[in-house]
This record gives structure tokens, C-alpha cells and sequence, in this order.
């Protein structure tokens, strides 16, 4: 019991299932929520033990339904509104920016806005450029926003508890990518705080900061480069807002390097912004420039052949990081990690959504 | 006016004549100081447009939960808001019924079920949804009504919210209040001319009615049917009201001419101002007296000068309010 593993998306479906049986007012809504496929498996069955109105399809009307939700999280239910891509939710930024992110602040503290919204990122299989979209730091400029990006099953499941009974708007993105990694989750309803990175591997050469899949990545980088002597300090960011940064400085004052493995473009994203918090309050420790892995400057394409090119991976982490410690990258042989095109995350995916 | 009032007597009728004066009253007021430059917000008056307010809000217990657009100090106002809180709010200060964080657009009142004036065109709409529909899934017998003007209806989320309430059937008044402008945009040049905004409601499946909003008896009586069977479950109502707005879209002043609308257009709807005509027809229903709406003015009068010396006189928020409820706990 005591190790007992299961799946990302078990774990998500196992924190709604108990914050639902903990809390009558727990309810969930999404295009697609009680279909058959179930939110690639993370709403399954819970229709069936909650009934269809605390579990509910909706009609395709994402910003008025996020107001719906809004509404509702006034008079003190707590919505979770799923929807299969972040891209979707665009739709319905008005009500998550304008209103979900303002009505505690604006009305004085007078009323809350405890709202639970799951974004995933569609990555893979040709999704391109309105189906895969990694919007995490649009979500993360708005005051009064949360939001949370975990990595691991344990942390899915714990943030998840938190997000939902948080009594503010969450943003809470996940990869689908990790939906299907393995690790150890506990039976029991536990919570992982909201607003604390983690430390994930403890190393004093250099820090890499990373969110989402791209921990998973930093991680893989880690295994390598401590093959070839070099010690890598992991830093899982978790949650964007409110961002923590204590542990990312106290790092980069041990280690005097900074890479940060982002999941959305480089530019004016999460990189950005950890970036610049250590060259303000670290500067005196850095012992070269801080450097950024993000997505190139272009929409994400559809094609397998331009995906390879679009998509950063381990090797790109490893590459930056001789580059940093100024080790000879052409007297390491890098081998070649990633098993398979860039559009899947192993040879099991295949398709078609 | 009608005479369908059987259900309303002597004391109800001066309560409409008092609620729309007062209103009209403490608009003329901001209007009045607002040169002054001490008002620091946008400020949306709905003098010329007061029935619907009254109408519609004199048929709501303190229980039922009321949302608006920005044009909001008519509602908040007749939903029974506290008056003082919303002007002190106007002006900036810390005991604003949001402490100085929302202003002119942004009222609220909690303790009447006043659950929020927002700005943006439309988008009370869906919340107003939520709201009806949070108090079904609690058991709740609460009636929620929206207020919004007929820029709404060209917003995606308001097919988006009539689409929803129609499918849960949910206890929610749509009050639209059609006064034939969406700032200097004539509604000629926004939705097409054969088609009038109710045929959209009941498009979407949702029972539809139209008024006067220049007519308090109007809007109190079609309101009053619409609560009977909101109350009975058997799904939304969507009113629609035509009326005028008289001063500018936002701010103190009238504008006939700058150039969008006529003088003459104005003049024909001041003509059948709402607290004219229901003061006329008190008189002569023998409700009351000329020299009684001098005595009720009066009593307004002075309740607004109180209230405006506290606002004035009140401190304004401090720093510390910046970086308060950014969160809730």
C-alpha cells in the first residue's frame, strides 16, 4: 500500500473523486466530461457515481460556461471546468481575466471566486498550431490568478486537492504527454501546497529550472551529465503563481548557473521571468549569464518533419549546459535520448487527438 | 398609463414614485458635483431610463440576487443598496462599498443581494447564469435577474447565456434595457432593422416580453408575471424595455450637440419622462398631491446632502488596501 504506483491521469481523476465525496459543492463541467473517452480517462466513471448533475457535459460556449462557473463559485459551489485543450480556453480569456481573476480584489474582499480550471496541453501527433499550445504564461502575468503546473502523479494529485479547495480562481495545466507516466501516489486525500517549488535533484554545478514535461526532460539531462561529472540541481517550479523564488536563488548562489527549460515560447514567457528574479536579487552569484530553452519564434507547426525541429529535448538541455560550464561538447558524445519523431512521446502513442 | 394597478396600493405606488425620484435625485447630484473633478471615476447616468430599475427591482424580495452592467447606480439603488457606501464609493473613499477598489462601475451590496455591477458589455450575463444556477444546485429559492442594455445582445456570451438557461430552464430574468444607443452608436448601425432583440431571446427558446421602460406600471406588471413563473420553474423570461438615456454615456453632461443624435429626438422622449408621466397619473388617480412630491423631494434632498458631506468628508483608503484581498484565504 505503502507504494502503490498509478498513472498521472489516475491521479486526477482519483483528487476529483475524493474532493467530490469530501465536499457536496465539488462539481465538474467540460465538453466531454462523461463521453466515453472521459478526458483522456481522467473523469471516467465519475458520472455514474455522482450523477449527471454534479458531473455535466456543456455546450460548446467556453467563455459564457466560464461564467457560469464564476457564478455559481459566488454562491459557494466549486467548479472544476475541464476543457481538452489549453487552446480552447481562449475563448473564454474575457471571463477568466477580466472577471474570475478580479471579483475578490475588485468587490473588496466581499466575495470569492474558488474555481478550478484544468488545461491541457495538447502536444503531439500534428495537433499544430491551435491544438497544442503551451499559454501557461498568459495565464501567469494576471494578479489573482493561481496557477499550477505539476509534473509527477504525486504532485497531480496533491495540487489538484489544493487547487480545488483553494478559494481562488486556479489555472491548473497539465501535459497530456505526462498523463501516462507511473509514480508512486498514496491511496489517501493529501495536499501538496500551492506556491512551492520543489527541489527535485540536489547538485551544485548548475540549476536548471523547468515546469511540466520539461522536468521530466531537465531530468533525463541530469542522469546523463552526472555520468560525465557534472551535478545538476533540479528545480520543479510547480506552481507559477504565486511564484516562490527563494529556493530558485538560494540555488543559483550555490551553483552560480542558471538554465530555465521552458514549456511555451522563449520569449515573454516563464523563463523570462525567472531570469530576470535571479539577476535582480543574485546577480553578485552568477558566474556567467543566465540562459533560456524555450520554443523557437514560430506557431507550432503539424508536421512530423517540422516538429522535430520545433520541439527542445534532453539533448538541447545537455548542449546548453556543457555550453555553460564551457566543456567541450564535441569531445561528448550525446546519445540520442529521445526514442522516436518529436510529435509522440513514445512509439505506444499513436494517435489520432 | 394602464390601469391593470389593482395589485398595487396606495402605499406601494408612492414606494415606485419615491424609488424612481430618488434615483433621479442623487443622479442630478453626482451631475452637479461632478465638475468639481473630485468623482474620479467613469460614471454611466441612467437619468430618463429610472422605471426599469424600479419596476423591475419592486418585485424582488431582499433574497433574490440582482447582477448588472456599468450603467448600475439605478439598480443597486432599487435593489435597496446603501446609498451613502455607493456614493462615498464614487468618490474613492475607504467606506465605498468596495473600500475605493471598484467605483461607479463595480457596485455591490451583499446584505440586499446587490451581487455585482461589471463593465465589460455582456459579461454579467453568464455570471448571472452561474448564479441562477448555483441556487438551484444548492435548493435555493432565489430568482436572479440581469440587467444590461442592447449593446448585450450583439456579445457572443448573451447566445451563449440564453442558450444555457433555456437548456437548464434556470430562474433567471433577462431585463434588457433598449435605450437605442451603445455609447454615440446608434442601434441602426449595430443590428439589423427588421428584427427586434426579443425575437432573439424567444429564438433561443426563452418566453419574451416587451415594454415601456418609460412606463413604471409596465415594467412592474410584466415583471410581476415573469416572477410568478420564474418562480414556478418553468424557466427564464427575457424582458425587453425601450427607453431613453438623457445625459451623455458617460459623465455629467448632455450631449445632443455633438452630433450623433438630435435635440429633437431627446426632447421627444423628455416629453414622457418616467417620473413625469407616473407622477401625473398619481395625481390623477388621487394617490397624492402636487404639494406631497414636494414634501418627498425634499426628504431626498436632504438625505442626499448628508450623504455627500460623509463621502466628502470621509478618508480615503491607504496603501495597505492596495495589497489587501488580492487572495482570498
Amino acid at each position: 500500500m505503502g507504494n502503490r504506483e498509478i498513472k498521472y491521469f489516475e491521479a486526477i481523476r482519483e483528487a476529483i473523486d475524493l474532493s467530490m465525496q469530501n465536499d457536496p459543492s465539488v462539481y465538474v463541467m467540460g465538453l466531454g466530461v462523461p463521453d466515453p473517452k472521459g478526458i483522456f480517462g481522467t473523469t471516467i466513471g465519475l458520472q455514474n457515481k455522482y450523477g449527471s448533475q454534479r458531473v455535466m457535459d456543456m455546450p460548446c460556449s467556453e467563455n459564457g460556461m466560464t461564467g457560469v462557473a464564476i457564478g455559481s463559485a459566488l454562491v459557494g459551489m466549486r467548479p472544476i471546468m475541464t476543457h481538452q485543450r489549453v487552446d480552447f480556453a481562449i475563448l473564454a480569456m474575457e471571463q477568466i481575466v477580466n472577471q474570475a481573476a478580479k471579483w475578490h480584489y475588485m468587490f473588496a474582499g466581499q466575495l470569492n471566486v474558488p474555481l478550478v480550471i484544468r488545461l491541457i496541453i495538447g502536444r503531439g501527433w500534428g495537433q499544430g498550431p491551435q491544438h497544442s499550445q503551451s499559454l501557461e504564461s498568459w495565464f501567469a502575468h494576471i494578479p489573482g490568478l493561481k496557477v499550477v503546473m505539476p509534473t509527477t502523479p504525486y504532485d497531480a494529485k496533491g495540487l489538484l486537492i489544493s487547487s480545488i479547495e483553494d478559494n481562488n480562481p486556479v489555472i491548473f495545466i497539465e501535459h497530456r504527454w505526462l498523463h501516462t507516466i507511473s509514480g508512486h501516489v498514496p491511496e489517501k486525500m493529501y495536499r501538496v501546497p500551492i506556491g512551492k517549488p520543489k527541489i527535485v535533484r540536489k547538485g551544485n554545478d548548475i540549476t536548471i529550472v523547468a515546469t511540466s514535461l520539461m522536468t521530466i526532460e531537465a531530468l533525463r539531462a541530469q542522469e546523463f551529465l552526472v555520468g560525465i561529472g557534472i551535478e545538476t540541481e533540479v528545480i520543479d517550479l510547480r506552481t507559477l503563481r504565486p511564484l516562490d523564488d527563494t529556493p530558485i536563488i538560494s540555488s543559483v548562489k550555490k551553483t552560480g548557473r542558471l538554465l530555465v527549460v521552458d514549456n511555451g515560447w522563449k520569449s515573454f514567457g516563464i523563463g523570462a521571468e525567472i531570469v530576470a528574479r535571479v539577476t535582480e536579487k543574485g546577480f553578485s552569484h552568477l558566474l556567467t549569464a543566465p540562459q533560456r530553452i524555450g520554443l523557437p519564434e514560430v506557431p507550432t507547426p503539424t508536421s512530423p518533419a517540422l516538429t522535430n525541429h520545433f520541439y527542445p529535448h534532453v539533448e538541447d538541455i545537455i548542449r546548453a549546459v556543457l555550453e555553460m560550464l564551457k566543456r567541450d561538447s564535441r569531445s561528448i558524445s550525446i546519445p540520442k535520448l529521445h526514442e522516436g519523431p518529436l510529435d509522440i512521446p513514445d512509439m505506444n502513442f499513436t494517435g489520432p487527438f | 398609463m394602464n390601469a391593470c394597478d389593482s395589485a398595487l396600493g396606495k402605499k406601494d405606488l408612492i414606494r415606485l414614485f419615491n424609488s424612481m425620484l430618488r434615483i433621479r435625485l442623487v443622479e442630478e447630484e453626482i451631475a452637479e458635483y461632478y465638475p468639481e473633478q473630485e468623482m474620479r471615476c467613469p460614471v454611466h447616468l441612467s437619468i430618463g431610463q429610472e422605471a426599469v430599475a424600479v419596476g423591475v427591482c419592486s418585485n424582488l424580495t431582499r433574497e433574490d440576487y440582482v447582477l448588472s452592467s456599468h450603467r448600475s447606480h439605478s439598480y443597486y439603488l432599487a435593489k435597496g443598496g446603501d446609498f451613502t457606501a455607493m456614493i462615498s464609493e464614487i468618490y474613492g473613499k475607504a467606506d465605498g462599498c468596495t473600500r475605493g477598489k471598484g467605483g461607479s462601475m463595480h457596485l455591490l451590496d451583499l446584505s440586499v443581494g446587490f451581487l455585482g455591477a461589471i463593465p465589460i458589455v455582456s459579461s454579467a450575463i453568464p455570471i448571472a447564469a452561474g448564479v441562477a444556477f448555483g441556487t438551484i444546485m444548492k435548493g435555493e429559492k432565489r430568482i436572479t435577474t440581469v440587467f444590461f442594455g442592447d449593446g448585450a445582445i450583439e456579445e457572443g456570451v448573451f447566445h451563449e447565456t440564453l442558450n444555457f438557461a433555456a437548456l437548464k430552464k434556470l430562474p433567471l430574468l433577462f431585463v434588457c434595457e433598449n435605450n437605442y444607443y451603445s455609447v454615440y452608436s446608434p442601434l441602426s448601425v449595430r443590428q439589423p432593422s427588421n428584427r427586434e432583440i426579443v425575437s432573439i431571446a424567444r429564438g433561443h427558446g426563452v418566453e419574451s416580453y416587451q415594454g415601456d421602460g418609460n412606463n413604471v406600471l409596465d415594467v412592474y406588471h410584466l415583471t410581476k408575471n415573469a416572477i410568478n413563473r420564474l418562480h414556478r420553474g418553468e424557466g427564464p423570461i427575457f424582458l425587453e424595455f425601450k427607453t431613453y438615456r438623457w445625459r451623455e454615456h458617460c459623465g455629467p453632461y448632455y450631449d445632443n450637440n455633438i452630433g450623433y443624435r438630435t435635440e429633437d429626438e431627446f426632447l421627444s422622449w423628455r416629453e414622457r419622462c418616467p417620473i413625469e408621466l407616473f407622477k401625473q397619473y398619481l395625481i390623477q388617480q388621487k394617490v397624492i398631491q402636487s404639494n406631497m412630491v414636494e414634501d418627498i423631494s425634499k426628504k431626498i434632498k436632504c438625505d442626499i446632502k448628508t450623504a455627500f458631506e460623509k463621502a466628502k468628508k470621509g478618508d480615503f483608503p491607504n496603501k495597505k488596501e492596495l495589497f489587501k484581498d488580492i487572495y482570498a484565504k
